[in-house]
């Protein structure tokens, strides 16, 4: 038994040694794209663009703007006339956000310390917009204060010793760095989207160019066709890992918290899933097309609905349990919690478990699925 | 023109007869619309989050109680200790930890400085920076109805354009239109005319009288038709289910979308043309367009963040201002004085792209 399958991995092995473009994918893709994917997944909120229409043009006005300009979020694009105007302006994609300071402001202000502006967010990205609704209402407290201050001066001595202070922390992140908290995110889509694309193809492209027909003749039992193909894929695919995750320390400057050994290791477990789940869809397709087409449908969903790009909590409900029944969310989850936090393998057996239950449902499954015979 | 429609007809039955590239086909748009249009938002709520509370007063279960009644937040726990917030952030349960120092109330009351720490999970900085930004507002409010101030100064009135409810849909719905119809006119295209090359029916084509353009064209039209019934599809179910507006001219936006479906069928035969392999196809769709579309397109990260060169690399992928043009038509219903723009782009990229496959057609049937 051993024997077959060694030889039918050597086998597979000089296959795929064969095809450049495919080892081409292998080790270049990941590090190009772990090196330029990063650098555009930036959800930093900064230089919002902001329409102002500043009916009172006093000096109280200006000195907001001024505040709320120096605040480093926010950029004044233009200043118009009326409301009209600046929506105008929102509409071409130059603002995305409207400040209207009413007439009478700074009077109002002096006289009955109470005014009103009108903050008009364009809304469409609602993450957007409420960041830069809750950056502007702390521009605005702050401001107050100030305000404040400047017309009762007897405060000033309690100023400093009174008040809220809230102390920010961002543990496992302390250098507050967008690059930690995607790149091992991005590298753990990455493998799986390599090795569910190569596994997915290759039972069905030996369907399509009719070599499977010979393998099927042969007395080459199931299992040892399915592992046959699994092993191969496997190595490849845990090399071009290895290659994600030294780019990861070495160009992102990433620490390594955790154990490398828990790592590889749920990193074994994890691609053998992956990639067991493409056999099962090259086991059931007819042609390369169908092929690429349902493991393209899954991927989309996977990555999207993972938490890597937007929060699982967020979700709605029964939205919540396809992340929950979604492999990628445990890869992305554990290769994050081991490399950034230190995580052990108790805080990952709900991850071991997961997947170990769905590659052994899947692996099963494709090798009962696959007919020798058509 | 007899020849073609014949042709047509032929290739239509061939894409027909594949029912379960069919059913892909149709069902992968309709399940995925639905799919993100309903389930992705990027609102944060119910985030898991811990207290470690030392102060046990009145005033701070009173804080306490305010923010658990607030639907960003669950409590998942209390905790005992500062060691125990370790723990539970390794096992990723809960996303941030609300610290109340024993003095929190006395402070209060007797007019101190008080402090309050918050503890964030910065492996999903983006999440971190959110739920920190809301429960610092959420204390906020609370700090002021405490201290009895009246609330005066400045108050912003806040008004949310477009998109009131901050949903998701209005954001991700166009970028999965774009990207949907990419990917079927791109890769279905690409590979239909390889697969022939592959399983040397070409030269059975090539060698027969029909000139090559035709061939090429009769492959295109039945992708050409499909995507069109897609793009229909995805706008009755956008407006019907997702309760997404068309405020924006219909006409328009379909006749936009036509010109962005020939665009992107223009792609998928010139990679077809300069490849021998579907494996080779598939693979420099996937990467020339797919990866490079979701990241750079502004449809999951916001353009202006990313440094110029990836900018500028995002520039020249037409499914970019097709996603601008659709968010514009669609959801603020501004018409052709804000997005000529941005149809003149994507025209010019329809013939650079017409050109590019005429000429490397020619030479490779030399």
């Amino acid at each position: 038994m051993f024997r077959t399958l060694s030889i039918l991995i050597k086998k597979e092995f000089l296959q795929i040694f064969r095809n450049r473009s495919i080892l081409a994918i292998i080790f270049v893709m990941p590090v190009v794209q772990l090196v330029v994917l990063p650098l555009a997944a930036n959800y930093e909120i900064k230089d919002i663009k902001m329409a102002v229409v500043d009916h009172d043009n006093s000096t109280f006005s200006r000195e907001l703007l001024r505040k709320i300009t120096a605040s480093g979020y926010f950029k004044i694009t233009s200043y118009s006339e009326n409301y009209r105007k600046a929506y105008e302006e929102v509409e071409k994609d130059r603002a995305d956000l409207i400040l209207e300071i009413p007439n009478n402001f700074e009077k109002d202000l002096v006289r009955e310390n109470s005014q009103k502006v009108l903050i008009a967010i364009n809304a469409i990205n609602g993450t957007k917009a409420g960041l830069s609704a809750s950056y502007l209402a702390q521009i605005l407290q702050d401001y107050n204060e100030q305000v404040q201050l400047k017309m009762s001066p007897e405060l000033e001595s309690t100023k400093n010793s009174s008040g809220l202070e809230i102390i920010p922390k961002f543990w496992f992140n302390e250098g507050y760095n967008y690059r930690l908290s995607l790149v091992p995110g991005i590298l753990a889509f990455l493998v799986t989207l390599i090795g569910g694309y190569l596994t997915a193809l290759n039972i069905v492209s030996e369907k399509e160019t009719g070599t499977i027909e010979q393998i099927n003749v042969s007395p080459i039992r199931k299992t040892d066709f399915i592992l046959g193909k699994l092993i191969p894929f496997w190595i490849l695919a845990m090399t071009a890992f290895s290659i994600g995750l030294l780019v990861t320390v070495f160009v992102y400057g990433i620490q390594m918290q955790g154990s490398l050994l828990l790592l590889y290791a749920f990193i074994s477990v994890y691609l053998i899933t992956i990639l067991g789940m493409g056999l099962l869809v090259s086991v059931y397709s007819e042609t390369q097309q169908q092929a690429m087409f349902v493991v393209f449908f899954f991927m989309m969903i996977f990555v999207l609905m993972s938490g890597l790009f937007t929060p699982t909590e967020s979700m709605t409900d029964w939205a919540k349990y396809i992340a929950y029944l979604n492999p990628v969310t445990y890869g992305v989850d554990g290769i994050r919690l081991i490399i950034l936090k230190n995580s052990g393998f108790t805080d990952l057996l709900p991850h071991f478990t997961f997947v170990t239950v769905l590659g052994t449902v899947v692996i099963t499954w494709a090798i009962l699925r696959y007919r020798k015979t058509n | 023109m007899k020849q073609l429609i014949t042709f047509v007809r032929k290739e239509f039955l061939h894409v027909l007869r594949d029912k379960r590239t069919l059913l892909i086909l149709f069902g992968m748009p309709v399940v995925q619309i639905l799919l993100f249009g309903f389930a992705l938002s990027t609102e944060v709520k119910n985030t898991k989050i811990a207290v470690l509370n030392q102060d046990k007063t009145q005033a701070s279960a009173d804080l306490i109680s305010k923010i658990d009644a607030n639907q960003y937040f669950d409590f998942e726990r209390n905790l005992k200790s500062i060691h125990e917030a370790e723990e539970a952030f390794k096992s990723g349960k809960i996303k941030m930890i609300l610290v109340i120092p024993a003095d929190f109330s006395h402070n209060i009351v007797t007019g101190k400085k008080a402090q309050l720490q918050l503890i964030t999970d910065g492996a999903d900085l983006n999440l971190a920076n959110q739920i920190y930004n809301f429960m610092s507002n959420i204390i906020a409010d609370y700090y002021g109805q405490q201290t009895l101030k009246p609330r005066l100064g400045i108050q912003p009135e806040i008004r949310m354009l477009y998109n009131p409810q901050l949903k998701g849909a209005p954001n991700f719905v166009p970028g999965v239109m774009a990207f949907i119809l990419l990917i079927i006119c791109v890769l279905m295209t690409a590979i239909a005319i390889v697969r022939e090359k592959e399983t040397g029916t070409m030269e059975v084509l090539l060698v027969s009288p029909m000139k090559p353009y035709v061939i090429i064209l009769a492959k295109a039209i039945p992708y050409f038709i499909l995507s069109v019934i897609i793009l229909i599809s995805i706008l009755i179910l956008s407006v019907s289910v997702l309760d997404l507006p068309i405020r924006g001219n219909v006409f328009l936006l379909f006749a936009i979308s036509i010109i962005f479906i020939i665009t992107n069928l223009l792609i998928g035969i010139v990679i077809s043309i300069l490849t021998d392999t579907q494996q080779t196809a598939m693979l420099i769709s996937l990467i020339g367009t797919m990866l490079p579309t979701l990241m750079l397109s502004g449809f999951m990260f916001p353009v202006e963040n990313m440094p110029v060169p990836l900018q500028m690399v995002g520039n020249v992928i037409p499914a970019k201002w097709y996603y601008e043009i659709v968010k514009n038509i669609m959801i603020k219903g501004t018409g052709l004085e804000v997005i000529w723009k941005h149809i003149l782009v994507l025209l010019g990229m329809m013939c650079v792209l017409f050109i590019i496959a005429v000429k490397k057609f020619k030479i490779r049937l030399e």
